[in-house]
């Protein structure tokens, strides 16, 4: 316990505020003080910490930012048939304007093709999915104030998947043409999530308990209508299609699939960032909360608006991709601290990259067969969720 | 500020807790709510901080009706030290003290120096300096109170509502708790257990028994042994200390009463304030 504290300690100091050379600031300002006597040079001591402060929230963006755009890079060259890194960057800068022509063309037509119609496209959508569950798990933790839940724990997953089958064996949203499995498992996630709000309602109030227990309740549920609608199945194929989907997948994906979560991840990132300060007292109660000038009924509101919204669309792209929503938020803590501010730009990022790596090993492991994400991140994510919980249940005790 | 509250109700199912309750808090001064276990104290101050909305009755603050304002204008009026004070998720303490700047802040603007300095010294008040960098899930209970009322400090308001501050805390520091806030000359409610703190601190007491009002006056006029005995069901003599001119309460277990009965009775009738 000790040592992992202790690493705890320094992986923190490493990347943010509480560096070892704070701290020997730090000191060295409590002695000048004792010299020169009390508050003589606490405003300089705190300009100089700030702009510290600053300066590593900044560069451990920067970091995962870089770290981001390799991962992307460097994804759309792993796949059964390997295009290096340097062909992947060539062919991406050859398709800027102004510098394409530049560019000596040193690939096969079947490359390109690769690169840009396959693969980046479906590393950028693990990047938009990825963000989009690890903000939403965020947004779903403070809801609840606890770090164990995350995105699926109203039971989003399960209301879309029952849909989501229902129309792919039955074709009951075939109106919808193409997207009709997107939009079916949108409309699943939003009736649950809307159910299981107008349930957990008491004078005006959301009562968090009573909605956490909805959330399992209605989510047993909608997985006992998805055993009923898979049992009826008229079809085999259409049955492993929906069990592949509902596992988590990015296969599939086209540039035209983007548009949709990227949107939505903008702007529910907005959102959140202006009411960071909103989520940091949350964590502190209702009680406090509302003392500290925090609208609780409305910003409760708002972050379950957000969080099925979050979990709605990458649900309807990639299916339920697990763990992600869970696991990141709670290590984006170990490494930032818990302030919103730069939580929930980090574990954005982060959940961009591990979406985009397990993808990519999914799709390497059992090559040319592809393993569905989510099946990667539960068996991968299981094991570190067991970890955190015997970590925090330690801890609790010591 | 002056905040008047009328005819406060509050129920909690079927079982009510504040049974239309007026009290006032006058422009600067400190005021004790007092009463044994579940007789509404906390379920008042929540109705003031507005963490509960009352079901009947209305807050005035200054005048303006407080229930009908934003939450972030109320926020920057009015600070509560609530009984909340575990914070599942890993915070610096100096984090959380910074927290009480959030009412004066924007959407997204960001703290500046002004807010550190606020921020730095309200943890200093509290003594906390030193801690300022620890973990907030890895201190003490009393550490973790006094983050809170540091964080209320830094909040920087006109009107400090209290529920029982000096929960978990030292005598070292519950002294020296009530002294700041009385020092800070701001207007004050506070939820008391300790009768002879109440004495020492407040200007005036309301009284509260299964959510109503039994009586309002200086601590002189208050805590009488009767009221203490109807109150509590314990027997207690109430003096005056001469170093300090405020009341001094000591309470007598079952034992002390039978033996010295008579001296207690002739002492009630010799003590009227």
């Amino acid at each position: 316990m000790q040592a992992a504290l202790f690493a705890r300690g320094r992986q923190r100091g490493f990347f943010c505020a509480q560096s070892p050379g704070f701290w020997r600031m730090w000191e060295n300002d409590k002695l000048a003080k004792t010299e020169r006597g009390p508050a003589a040079s606490a405003p300089i001591r705190l300009e100089v910490w700030m702009k510290k402060r600053r300066l590593q929230t900044r560069t451990v963006l920067i970091v995962f930012i870089l770290a981001a755009a390799a991962s992307i890079l460097l994804a759309a060259g792993l796949g059964p048939v390997a295009v290096s890194p340097g062909t992947t960057a060539k062919i991406l800068l050859s398709r800027l304007p102004g510098l394409g022509s530049h560019i000596p063309v040193t690939w096969q037509a079947v490359e390109e093709n690769i690169v840009l119609g396959l693969r980046l496209p479906r590393a950028c959508l693990g990047m938009a999915v990825g963000a989009s569950l690890a903000v939403c798990g965020v947004a779903m933790q403070a809801l609840v104030r606890n770090q164990l839940a995350d995105p699926f724990i109203l039971g989003v997953s399960s209301g879309a998947a029952a849909f989501a089958t229902l129309g792919m064996l039955f074709g009951a949203f075939a109106f919808f043409g193409v997207y009709s499995l997107s939009i079916s498992a949108f409309l699943g996630a939003g009736a649950t999530i809307l159910f299981v709000y107008t349930i957990s309602r008491t004078r005006g109030r959301v009562n968090i308990p009573q909605l956490l227990l909805s959330g399992v309740a209605v989510s047993m549920i909608m997985d006992g209508l998805t055993s009923v609608i898979k049992l009826s199945a008229p079809n085999a194929l259409g049955l492993h299609n929906a069990e592949f989907w509902m596992a988590g997948s990015l296969a599939g994906a086209k540039w035209a699939y983007l548009t949709l979560p990227l949107a939505t991840l903008l702007l529910c990132m907005a959102v959140l960032a202006a009411n960071y300060r909103g989520l940091n007292l949350l964590l502190l109660g209702d009680d406090s909360a509302g003392a500290l000038g925090v609208n609780v009924p409305r910003l409760q509101k708002l972050l379950i608006l957000i969080c099925s919204l979050l979990a709605g669309t990458s649900i309807a792209v990639s299916g339920t991709i697990g763990f992600v929503g869970l696991i990141v938020p709670h290590f984006t803590r170990l490494l930032v601290g818990g302030d919103h501010k730069r939580v929930l730009p980090v574990s954005a990022l982060l959940g961009g990259i591990l979406v985009v790596w397990v993808d990519a090993a999914a799709r390497l492991l059992i090559a040319p067969e592809e393993l569905p994400v989510g099946v990667l991140t539960a068996i991968l994510g299981g094991p570190l969720f067991l970890w955190l919980l015997s970590n925090q249940t330690r801890k609790n005790r010591r | 500020m002056k905040l008047q509250a009328e005819g406060l109700s509050y129920s909690y199912g079927c079982k009510l807790a504040v049974d239309s309750l007026s009290f006032s808090v006058e422009d600067g001064e400190f005021v004790g709510l007092i009463g044994p276990n579940g007789s509404g104290k906390s379920t008042a101050l929540k109705m003031i901080y507005r963490a509960l909305r009352p079901q009947a009755g209305r807050i005035l603050l200054d005048g303006q009706d407080l229930l009908k304002m934003p939450y972030r204008q109320s926020a920057q009026m009015l600070a509560a030290v609530s009984q909340e004070n575990e914070v599942p998720f890993s915070f610096t303490v100096e984090e959380i003290a910074a927290m009480g700047r959030s009412p004066h802040k924007r959407f997204f603007e960001a703290d500046a120096l002004e807010d550190k300095r606020i921020v730095a010294q309200a943890l200093a008040q509290l003594g906390l300096t030193d801690l300022a960098q620890r973990s907030y899930d890895q201190i003490s209970g009393g550490e973790k109170q006094r983050t809170v009322i540091a964080r209320a400090l830094a909040q920087q308001c006109p009107f400090l509502v209290l529920d029982e501050p000096a929960n978990h805390l030292d005598i070292g520091f519950q002294m020296q708790i009530f002294s700041l806030v009385k020092g800070l000359g701001c207007s004050a409610l506070a939820a008391v257990h300790d009768l002879n703190m109440a004495a020492l601190y407040c200007d005036r007491i309301y009284i509260l028994k299964n959510g109503k009002l039994v009586c309002c006056g200086s601590p002189e006029q208050t805590l009488t042994p009767e009221t203490i005995w109807e109150i509590y069901g314990v027997r207690s003599v109430v003096s005056r200390q001469p170093e300090t001119g405020k009341l001094s309460i000591a309470f007598l277990p079952k034992e002390a009463e039978q033996a010295i009965g008579t001296v207690f009775n002739s002492h009630l009738q010799k003590r009227r304030f």
